[in-house]
């Protein structure tokens, strides 16, 4: 099977390629962009089976982002990471087309967790 | 009622008093209440002094006209009785003298006769005398020897003969009775006249006529225009002595006067001038009786006066204390009111600064946790780095410091989302642990045992998460601050009744006096002197209460203190 791909969406410099290149030791095709312009850009570049957005980012927002990438990949799958406690801002994303949603600060052993349930509910979807 | 204390808050300054400093405010109530003392006394204690000074004039206006009635009634009365007596005698003289000749009167014998019928007749006559127009006694009948006295010097002489007839004052005679003269003068056609004279015993006026008229408050006696005393008085000296009250003014008729005596006591006087005599009759009631009368009714007016004043005084001044510490209380409460509202906004600055922080903090944690794990996986995953065992070892280090950092962050956040009401699942012991995490460390250092004892199958409770957190953290730091060195906290969480959980939080710190335990739920009452607000145990019962729940305590000194939440399975909707 092929690796599994992945879009890390955020403006922490010094979180999103780390966590990028810790997925990359787990056997992940991960790479990692600072803003919601550059992640459109390289969605349209090339796909991607699950694509992790923060919310909050200057510029576009994550939900923002999200539907962008959507109207033209709709199969691919969006997660977003929202502030400690924005239950409401994660489940509003959810209604929004967001496979999932996580809380911050992202811990690489939840992301990994969430990363395979959205795919593997996805696979599920696609046998049937 | 609202109007009125408007009122007085405007007038006295009061509006703005709580707060202020202590003692002035205490002034102001105290001004406060003076000024409603004042007002209420003034417009309830005015009229009622006027009502009863004017009645009591008209009661000492109506007693007099009913006092000076019957006296003006009764002078008349005697006058009349008066006028007729003499004017009987004088009668009778004349009828005699103009019957009977000079020469019938000059027999002794005749004479006698005359002065024994005229006893008979009238009574009061003591003697009888004829004088000639040379002024001597010709013919004399009586208990004096009389005859061939002469009486040219003397005034009566004269004035009988302008007058015809003649009434003279009272007099002593020979052997000391009083007697008073009645003359009369008969002319002749050839001008020659001769004179009839009688002497009258004047006790007789005073028996028959004026002691006739006499209550046992009153004094009649006749004076003549001198003052001198005619009659014997009662109270206002001896006979043909001086009168010990003045001689009121001439009139025709009967006369009533109010005077006032020489001792400044008031008296009522009925006086009456005798037609054709020297005498006035005087009627007086006594000032005494008089007094008497009046001061009964005067004191009765004054007792009821006194009474309706000491009552009224005593409700207005109850009244006022109490409206005013009414008054009092209400400012009190509102300045509690504002104080907690300013609490609870600090509290809610104080969680808005505290999540900012964490959030901030949050984002460099997360860096430094990734970076940490990232430098783990440069190990875990290939490359082999000297002394790898030492440098992983500093790596879990940075890593749980930073699972440290996170918990703090976290319980900042929790704080801050405990305060808007949020209403959740809560598993009761659970919330129990969360708490104690809190204070976890500081157990450690004070040696404090903390048990936690939850019945078997609690079920989950509806309530608001953040400030349960707040009432539980507040009583257990309490229990804390009870215990002086080591101690025990034990805590125990059951059922109570079908929809109600209790949970005791017992320690055996010091306890609480029976006096600080009635009041430990007020605002504002602490025993940390320094350093406590008195606000955590009030905002704690504030805190149940909203959410439908109770709180107890009970508490002995030297063995230790529990207090006891009750709290409903869920919140009702009119509780939150």
């Amino acid at each position: 099977m092929d690796k599994i791909s992945v879009l890390l969406v955020d403006d922490e410099e010094d979180l999103v390629f780390t966590l990028a290149e810790r997925l990359v030791y787990r056997g992940y095709d991960a790479e990692g962009v600072l803003s919601g312009a550059e992640a459109i850009a390289r969605a349209e570049e090339r796909e991607f089976d699950v694509i992790v957005i923060d919310v909050k980012m200057p510029g576009m927002n994550g939900i923002e982002v999200m539907k962008r990438i959507k109207e033209k990949h709709p199969n691919t799958r969006v997660m977003l990471i929202t502030g400690h406690g924005s239950i409401k801002e994660g489940e509003d994303g959810v209604a929004e087309g967001a496979v999932d949603y996580l809380q911050k600060p992202v811990k690489l052993e939840d992301l990994i967790k969430k990363i395979r349930l959205a795919v593997g509910i996805s696979d599920e979807e696609r046998d049937e | 009622m609202k109007h009125f204390i408007d009122f007085f808050h405007k007038h006295s300054g009061v509006r703005d008093a709580p707060g202020d400093h202590p003692e002035e405010s205490k002034f102001r109530y105290r001004r406060l209440r003076k000024y409603s003392i004042l007002l209420t006394v003034l417009v309830s204690l005015t009229p009622l002094i006027i009502m009863t000074f004017i009645n009591s004039h008209q009661y000492q206006k109506a007693l007099r006209a009913e006092m000076t009635y019957p006296i003006s009634r009764q002078t008349s009365n005697t006058r009349r009785s008066l006028e007729a007596f003499t004017a009987e005698r004088r009668s009778a003289l004349n009828l005699i003298i103009k019957e009977k000749s000079f020469e019938d009167l000059l027999d002794h014998e005749n004479l006698t006769f005359t002065l024994r019928h005229l006893k008979e007749s009238f009574g009061g006559f003591v003697d009888l005398g004829l004088i000639d127009a040379q002024g001597q006694q010709r013919s004399y009948v009586g208990p004096y020897d009389l005859e061939g006295k002469i009486y040219t010097d003397q005034d009566w002489f004269h004035e009988v003969q302008l007058k015809g007839v003649y009434v003279s004052d009272v007099f002593k005679g020979y052997r000391g009775f009083p007697h008073f003269v009645i003359a009369v003068m008969h002319e002749g056609s050839d001008r020659s006249f001769y004179i009839l004279r009688a002497t009258i015993d004047s006790d007789v006026l005073y028996h028959k006529i004026l002691s006739q008229s006499m209550s046992p408050s009153t004094d009649a006696f006749l004076v003549n225009r001198s003052g001198i005393l005619q009659t014997p008085s009662r109270f206002h000296g001896d006979i043909l002595k001086k009168c010990a009250l003045p001689i009121p003014p001439y009139s025709a008729k009967s006369e009533v006067l109010e005077e006032v005596d020489l001792d400044g006591k008031p008296y009522v006087l009925g006086y009456a001038y005798i037609e054709n005599s020297p005498f006035i009759l005087m009627e007086v009631i006594q000032p005494q009786f008089f007094m008497r009368s009046w001061l009964s009714v005067r004191n009765n007016l004054l007792f009821f006066l006194g009474i309706s004043i000491v009552l009224i005084l005593i409700v207005i001044i109850w009244g006022s204390y109490y409206m005013v510490g009414r008054i009092r209380e209400a400012d009190l409460k509102r300045v509690k009111a504002l104080h907690q509202i300013e609490y609870t906004n600090k509290m809610a600055s104080i969680g808005r600064l505290a999540a900012g922080v964490a959030h901030e903090i949050n984002n460099p944690l997360a860096i430094i946790y990734e970076n940490a794990g990232m430098l783990t996986d440069m190990i875990t995953y290939g490359d082999n780095i000297p002394k790898q065992d030492k440098f992983l070892k500093h790596i879990k280090s940075i890593i749980s410091s930073v699972d440290r950092c996170s918990a703090v962050t976290h319980r900042l956040l929790g704080f801050a989302k405990r305060m808007d009401p949020h209403i959740e699942q809560i598993e009761p012991e659970g919330l129990i642990k969360e708490v104690l995490g809190f204070l976890g460390k500081e157990a450690l250092h004070r040696n404090i045992v903390v048990n936690v004892h939850a019945a078997e199958d609690l079920p989950a409770i509806q309530s608001d998460r953040g400030q349960l957190q707040q009432v539980f953290l507040n009583i257990i730091n309490n229990a804390f601050a009870a215990i002086e060195n080591s101690g025990q906290i034990d805590i125990a969480i059951e059922e109570r009744g079908h929809d109600r959980l209790a949970v005791m939080i017992t320690d055996n710190g010091k306890g609480i006096p029976k006096e600080e335990l009635e009041r430990i739920f007020e605002p504002f009452f602490t025993t940390k002197k320094e350093y406590g607000t008195g606000l955590g145990l009030s905002i704690t019962y504030g805190i149940i209460k909203k959410l439908g729940g109770d709180i107890f305590v009970k508490s002995k000194v030297g063995v230790g203190t529990t207090f006891t939440v009750i709290l409903p399975f869920q919140v009702s909707e009119s509780g939150e």
